[in-house]
């Protein structure tokens, strides 16, 4: 997959569109996941995850092509995640939540017309629990918890995309973990 | 309380980076020690749930919107594709293109006075005279210059980038061309070469 990738960054480079949306498409569910993960908002993370392909593309000439493009795709998204996240003003999306009641979003606002099965509603409770002390971890241990989690990215690809030494990468993934246990122990 | 050094072993098991050597050492502490065995298993949980919700999907559309809020393609780009995309069509307009290409330069080239060789016209200053009283046989085709009809001419005139004057007296038995711009002199060009197509295939059924 890495030669069909430097092959379409290389027409890409030529200004071919269509080799970019091949590119979009193979990065396209790992790039929205980490922005989602990051931002727990779906509209704020479609946003990010187009805004960061469009930033890869509009500099594709600085890429260096000798080293891997997902690394540099992850830096770009990452980067993009973090500052939205620090300079978050108070939005209104329908998944966001609704102020003065934990836990519910805009959605249970909206009656639904299919009643989910037990199992599945067990587990989206599950997967929206984890989601949401994921959410409440610091900027650094969020980071690092989601690329190593979510993208099963090395430690050694991880400190390259955050520009860190593999160390700080190594506590951050510690104190992220632990952080998460405290709070999923009793889930 | 769990002793540190065991807890980061837990820690580099989780990262996969725990030696054979440091991995005896956790597991025997962990048989021993309750407290750091749920630890762990608390440990691996919180894991195993982290990774089990992480398939997720790009909403639809997605690649698409991404391509309509592009800059704009460059246009040798967008050349390149059309020209695969409809060969035929490609290898037309090059021809075309070619055709003109060269047209035009030959229009461009064509600075030189020329005049097409009869033995009783006179040439006085870019201007070619047909001679009062006069007969000129065949047809005159004069280029960057202009001509002067005060005699006869039996045949066609052509004034290519020049001006032609019929005297009262002149007369032409032919017919009379003024070429002075470009579209003209392209015209020109598709008029004589069709002509010269007709007259090939018209002397075809001659030579047989």
């Amino acid at each position: 997959m890495d030669a069909i990738v430097k092959k379409r960054i290389k027409q890409v480079i030529k200004g071919d569109q269509d080799a970019f949306g091949e590119i979009v498409e193979i990065y396209k569910n790992s790039i929205y996941q980490l922005c989602f993960r990051m931002l727990g908002n779906r509209h704020e993370a479609e946003d990010m995850a187009q805004e960061a392909f469009i930033r890869a593309y509009v500099n594709i000439k600085s890429f260096n092509q000798d080293l891997k493009f997902s690394t540099w795709l992850f830096r770009i998204a990452t980067n993009l995640c973090i500052d939205r996240m620090r300079k978050k003003k108070p939005d209104y999306y329908l998944d966001a939540e609704v102020a003065g009641a934990e836990g519910l979003t805009m959605y249970s606002q909206i009656p639904s017309n299919t009643p989910l099965p037990e199992s599945e509603l067990e587990s989206l409770q599950l997967q929206e629990a984890v989601q949401k002390e994921i959410l409440k971890l610091p900027d650094k241990y969020r980071t690092a918890i989601v690329l190593k989690y979510m993208e099963e990215l090395s430690l050694n690809e991880i400190s390259e995309i955050l520009d860190l030494p593999l160390g700080t990468v190594k506590t951050r993934i510690h104190r992220g973990r632990e952080a998460l246990r405290q709070q999923l122990r009793y889930v | 309380m769990c002793p540190e050094q065991i807890i980061e072993l837990m820690h580099e098991y989780l990262d996969d980076e725990i030696t054979p050597e440091q991995e005896v050492v956790l597991r025997e502490h962990l048989q021993s020690c309750k407290e750091c065995e749920s630890l762990f298993n608390e440990l691996k949980k919180t894991v195993a749930f982290v990774k089990s919700i992480s398939t997720m999907q790009a909403p639809d559309n997605f690649t698409a919107n991404v391509l309509s809020r592009l800059p704009k393609e460059k246009r040798s780009v967008w050349m390149q594709r059309w020209m695969k995309n409809h060969p035929l069509l490609a290898a037309a307009s090059l021809f075309f293109i070619l055709m003109m290409g060269s047209l035009f330069s030959t229009w461009n080239q064509d600075k030189d006075f020329s005049v097409s060789k009869q033995k009783n016209l006179v040439v006085r200053n870019n201007t070619v005279i047909v001679p009062k009283g006069e007969t000129v046989i065949g047809d005159v085709i004069v280029r960057n210059g202009n001509l002067d009809i005060e005699g006869e001419v039996q045949g066609d005139v052509t004034v290519i980038n020049g001006e032609k004057y019929l005297a009262s007296a002149g007369h032409v038995t032919g017919q009379i061309d003024e070429v002075n711009e470009v579209f003209d002199w392209i015209w020109y060009h598709i008029k004589k070469t069709t002509q010269d197509v007709l007259q090939i295939f018209g002397d075809q059924p001659e030579t047989k």
